[in-house]
């Protein structure tokens, strides 16, 4: 670009308007969507699901596919327009002035081309580059971005690479070229918290090494507040806030803004003194959005005839720094009122131990090899298990993918059965009975609310339906008038409306359909429920609802909640006792303020440390852990996490790498899983500071 | 690997045993032992005779047992006629049977005697097959690189006229049995007195009185003569492959790496050529490896339809004239160009597909 003067915006986004087209109707997905990236800044476009933040990055990319269209508006890239630019022109800029991050990296790449080929194109494609110097520089981009082994790595196939290397494959794909404008969509969503941390400083060291400007895509708040410097938060279809990243965290003027940061568990919230508060109603869908004000219809400060009048306009807040809100009311509203209604709710008291295990082992056996021959491993998915769970309370697992929280509560399940250990249910042993085998009082007691909500219900029978048929397995009531009854109730108590019971899992909303998740698993009045990520696939605003919900329920019923998640925000927010895990074995245990609280394990610091918070006051001391999980196919020696610890020198004689440390208590009910002596511990300083307000 | 492959191995021994015993079983059901004894005996034979030339032949006894011998697992039966003549399954009437050897069923390599072509099945087998094999190269070689081109063309614009138009070209033909699409070709091209032929032959543009042939012969396979039979049988797998070509391509086409080739800045040809293809190609492959047992049946029409005296052919003769053995034969060579074929298809499938050969 010969003619651009650097100190125009590199990205300029103008009352943008993009629909899709079916047979039916014209869907409009975006509409009158306006924000300016400068050279070097980084933008970040936060909102829900379906609010239109992905199809506004491939808009920039102007691939919309078959049946989507720019309707009005202008995206001006470097001052061209790109909505008018012909194919060849739009060839010569992907890919070398705009590049793209993808979500999901295992998808995003070739499976069945070389990774090296796939780096080395770009600059064969936009500049002609011979081959072999394509490949060295693919070969030095793949150390820029920090990987270790390059040669071997441009050599390998995708499928050979984990997770998190992958999504460096990506980056290193769209730093090929030295792009001027890079678009993250959602880059860290498929990976754990602990990779994730890797990937963004990566990113923003880039992003200021290359001085390339970012349009970063996420619903994660706090990953926003760690990358970048400006931010736009769009809700269904518009942008509603736009601004510094300090200004709309701290001093927002927009109602979604505010509701949203309400319902996110910060530090300081708590499920019995300051519970979250939930966004009220649905996002409303693409051809049902109300007139006037998206928002309205959820809005606490909502006024009939005026925000439901018109559309509203963006409006700029003078005094900062280009920023703007779109709310009518924004100066009559007071911004710093405590929110109104927040009722304080009763601790509930802990009671007899109702699930214990002992030294619980599961194994597996796998034959690697292509054929089903090859060797056989062992993979430990569960090391030594043992613990205790009270009646009324909260147990929270937490660890990252190949931990073994779901082997845990499959066996817990009596999907699998334990190779040695006992698991006692009411001084029961249930260890080594599957499910076939035990008896209804015991399958209905131990039940289970599933991570995702959108396979689990079976989509052609209707919810009440399903619901009853669960009633039917526990052997429930005596007839089927008494069995609807209970179904009914059942949606009182899930707080669904009873005319939900005629409705097709497709016509529920995906915070409903965990609703009748939940539901299904109370039907039985199970005694220990089983919440496998419960919900994690659920947009921000609906998470605080079903916890809250399930908190309720907990409360009335004295059920005890296994809550299974990688996810420390929540943990925190809900859970009265924690138990860490990596690689099959517990490395923490204790109560909530135990765990989050020095001394941690180390492994338990790098996990806190690497959990975004959207707060500008929390200042976190930041750990970056070097690689990857190890497989549990292939467990280091000697403690589990000493590929990774960064305290390992602080044990004498490499006792990290030959021994499996042993369980210290360090106080009562606070267990920990290392090596490092009860002097070193008590140096360690808290990872995250909340500055005095 | 090679655990795998002796798997497979002996998984298809055990379906060829169990697949040669229910032919040799439905084969050699009593009446049919019966119109064979009438048609090697005498027409005029009495039920009593019959019976009697039944048991003199081997024909009597366990079906088990005339199937161990015909495996040759079980030793030949010999038996004494009235005219104080040894018999035997491993002699000729007459000779010396303690000469012979005592089994003597296909694994020792005696397929038995054809009473269609009085002679030894296995020379007269082996010679039709090679024929039916010569039809089936030039049919692989029409077949296949077209198809592919139809599928990949039509798949990588999913809906658009191309599309469209070879997509129902690909319909019509795998919709056309070989019976109905060889008698349209032959009236077509092949007739002195309808379709092309009379008016070709009346402008003088053809020498002879056909534009192709009507019927083939192994012993000159010429363009004239094979175009017909080969493209009967190529049209029906042309359009089969092709859809299934399609549908893996337009598949690719949607998946997410190729948005990233795209965004990548490549041109939709580097993107269908370099990102595309490979990947489309895998599905296909298991269903042109499935093409081979088809073809084997294809034939039995196309040669009967084209007199093309192949494998095809002989088995229609073969059920046709009662002759038991060479039906046996034959069989035994379908039952084996079929699991052979599928065992190539799971070995190839792993080498193109890299995530399941490395991982």
């Amino acid at each position: 670009m010969p003619d651009w003067d650097p100190s125009q915006p590199i990205l300029e986004i103008d009352h943008l308007s993009i629909s899709f087209f079916t047979r039916l109707r014209e869907i409009p997905a975006v509409m009158d969507f306006s924000c300016t990236v400068m050279a070097g800044e980084a933008m970040g476009l936060v909102g829900e699901s379906g609010c239109g933040k992905s199809t506004v990055a491939l808009a920039v990319m102007r691939e919309l596919g078959k049946t989507g269209r720019i309707t009005g508006g202008s995206i001006r890239f470097k001052g061209r327009d790109l909505t008018r630019m012909s194919d060849e022109e739009l060839r010569h800029i992907r890919g070398s002035e705009i590049a793209m991050i993808y979500q999901e990296p295992m998808a995003s790449l070739n499976p069945a081309m070389k990774i090296g080929a796939q780096l080395a194109e770009v600059p064969m494609i936009h500049s002609g580059m011979p081959k072999d110097e394509a490949w060295k520089l693919a070969r030095q981009i793949v150390a820029d971005v920090r990987l270790p082994d390059p040669d071997r790595i441009i050599h390998s196939y995708p499928h050979q690479l984990s997770g998190g290397q992958q999504q460096r494959i990506v980056i290193a794909m769209a730093l090929m070229a030295k792009p001027a404008l890079l678009i993250l969509d959602e880059p860290t969503t498929a990976l754990d918290v602990t990779v994730e941390a890797g990937i963004v400083d990566l990113v923003k060291e880039l992003g200021e090494k290359y001085g390339t400007s970012m349009l970063f895509i996420s619903h994660n708040l706090g990953l926003v507040l760690d990358v970048c410097d400006r931010i736009c938060v769009m809700y269904s279809g518009e942008a509603v806030e736009t601004g510094s990243v300090t200004e709309v965290f701290d001093k927002m003027r927009h109602p979604y803004t505010q509701a949203l940061f309400r319902s996110i568990p910060l530090p300081g919230a708590d499920k019995n003194a300051r519970p979250l508060i939930s966004i009220p109603g649905n996002f409303p869908l693409p051809h049902e959005r109300p007139p006037g004000c998206n928002f309205g219809p959820r809005c606490d400060y909502f006024q009939k005839g005026r925000c439901d009048a018109a559309d509203v306009p963006m409006f700029p807040v003078p005094g900062d720094d280009r920023h703007e809100t779109r709310c009518l009311r924004w100066q009559e509203i007071d911004w710093d009122a405590p929110p109104a209604k927040r009722d304080v709710k009763e601790r509930a008291p802990i009671g007899r131990v109702v699930l214990k295990m002992q030294d619980l082992k599961k194994y597996y056996a796998v034959s690697t090899g292509a054929f089903g021959g090859g060797a056989r491993k062992v993979v430990k998915a569960n090391e030594t298990l043992s613990f205790e769970a009270h009646e009324g309370e909260t147990l929270a697992i937490v660890g990252e993918s190949g931990c073994g929280k779901s082997t845990f509560a499959k066996v817990l399940m009596g999907l699998e059965t334990a190779t040695s250990g006992s698991i006692m249910l009411f001084d029961e042993n249930v260890q080594s009975t599957p499910i076939q085998k035990r008896n209804t009082d015991t399958v209905s007691s131990v039940q289970m609310v599933f991570q995702n909500p959108f396979d689990t219900l079976n989509p052609s029978m209707t919810v009440g339906r399903q619901i009853i048929r669960a009633l039917e397995i526990f052997k429930y009531g005596k007839s089927d008038a008494e069995r609807h009854q209970r179904m009914l109730e059942l949606l009182d108590l899930v707080k669904l409306p009873r005319a939900f019971a005629d409705r097709m899992p497709r016509q529920l909303s995906g915070g409903q359909k965990q609703r009748v998740g939940i539901a299904r698993a109370f039907a039985g009045g199970a005694k220990v429920v089983v919440a496998d990520e419960p919900v994690s696939a659920l947009d921000v605003s609906v998470q605080a609802a079903v916890t809250d919900l399930l908190m309720d329920i907990q409360r009335e019923n004295r059920t005890t909640l296994l809550f299974i998640s990688h996810d420390l925000s929540i943990v925190r927010y809900l859970s009265d006792r924690v138990m860490v895990m990596y690689l099959g074995h517990v490395m923490e245990m204790g109560t909530t303020d135990q765990v989050f609280s020095p001394p941690y394990h180390p492994y338990t610091e790098a996990l806190l440390s690497a959990v975004p918070i959207a707060d500008t006051h929390v200042t976190r001391k930041r750990i970056v852990l070097e690689g990857d999980i190890p497989s549990a196919m292939n467990p280091p020696p000697g403690c589990p996490f000493q590929t990774r610890c960064r305290w390992k020198s602080q044990v004498p004689g490499g006792l990290c790498e030959r021994e499996v440390p042993p369980v210290q208590t360090l106080a009562e009910g606070h267990q920990i899983k290392c090596h490092l002596s009860r002097e070193v511990l008590a140096t360690m300083e808290p990872v995250i500071r909340i500055a005095a307000e | 690997m090679l655990i795998f492959i002796l798997r497979r191995l002996g998984l298809m021994l055990l379906t060829a045993f169990v697949l040669t015993f229910i032919v040799f079983y439905l084969t050699n059901l009593p009446p049919n032992l019966e119109k064979l004894a009438r048609s090697e005996g005498s027409v005029r034979m009495t039920d009593e005779s019959v019976a009697a030339w039944i048991e003199q032949n081997g024909h009597g006894g366990s079906v088990l047992l005339r199937y161990g011998q015909w495996l040759g697992v079980v030793p030949g039966w010999t038996r004494v006629d009235d005219k104080g003549v040894p018999r035997g399954r491993c002699f000729a009437a007459g000779t010396d049977p303690t000469a012979a050897p005592r089994y003597c069923g296909i694994l020792q390599g005696n397929w038995g005697h054809s009473t269609f072509f009085r002679g030894p099945v296995l020379p007269n087998l082996a010679e039709k097959l090679s024929a039916t094999g010569w039809l089936m190269l030039w049919v692989m070689i029409v077949m296949i690189p077209s198809s592919l081109i139809i599928g990949v063309v039509a798949g990588m614009r999913e809906g658009s006229r191309t599309d469209r138009v070879l997509s129902t070209f690909s319909i019509a033909t795998t919709a056309t049995p070989e019976y109905v699409s060889g008698v349209i070709l032959v009236a077509l091209l092949a007739s002195p007195v309808t379709g092309l032929s009379p008016l070709l032959a009346d402008w003088g543009l053809i020498e002879g009185k056909v534009l192709f042939q009507g019927a083939a012969s192994p012993d000159r396979i010429t363009f004239w003569s094979f175009t017909l039979p080969v493209m009967t049988i190529a049209l029906y797998g042309i359009g089969y492959i092709a859809r299934m070509t399609r549908a893996s391509m337009t598949e690719v086409m949607t998946a997410q790496y190729i948005r990233t080739a795209r965004l990548k800045g490549a041109s939709f040809r580097q993107v269908v050529l370099k990102h595309a293809l490979r990947n489309a190609l895998i599905a296909p492959f298991t269903v042109i490896m499935l093409q081979f047992p088809w073809l084997l049946n294809g034939v039995v029409i196309v040669e009967t339809l084209f007199n093309y005296k192949g494998f095809g052919w002989t088995l229609v003769q073969a059920a046709g004239n009662n002759d038991i053995n060479l039906l046996l034969g034959c069989s035994v060579v379908a039952v084996f160009v079929v699991l052979v074929t599928q065992l190539i298809s799971d070995i190839g499938y792993v080498f193109l597909n890299p995530r399941i050969r490395l991982s």
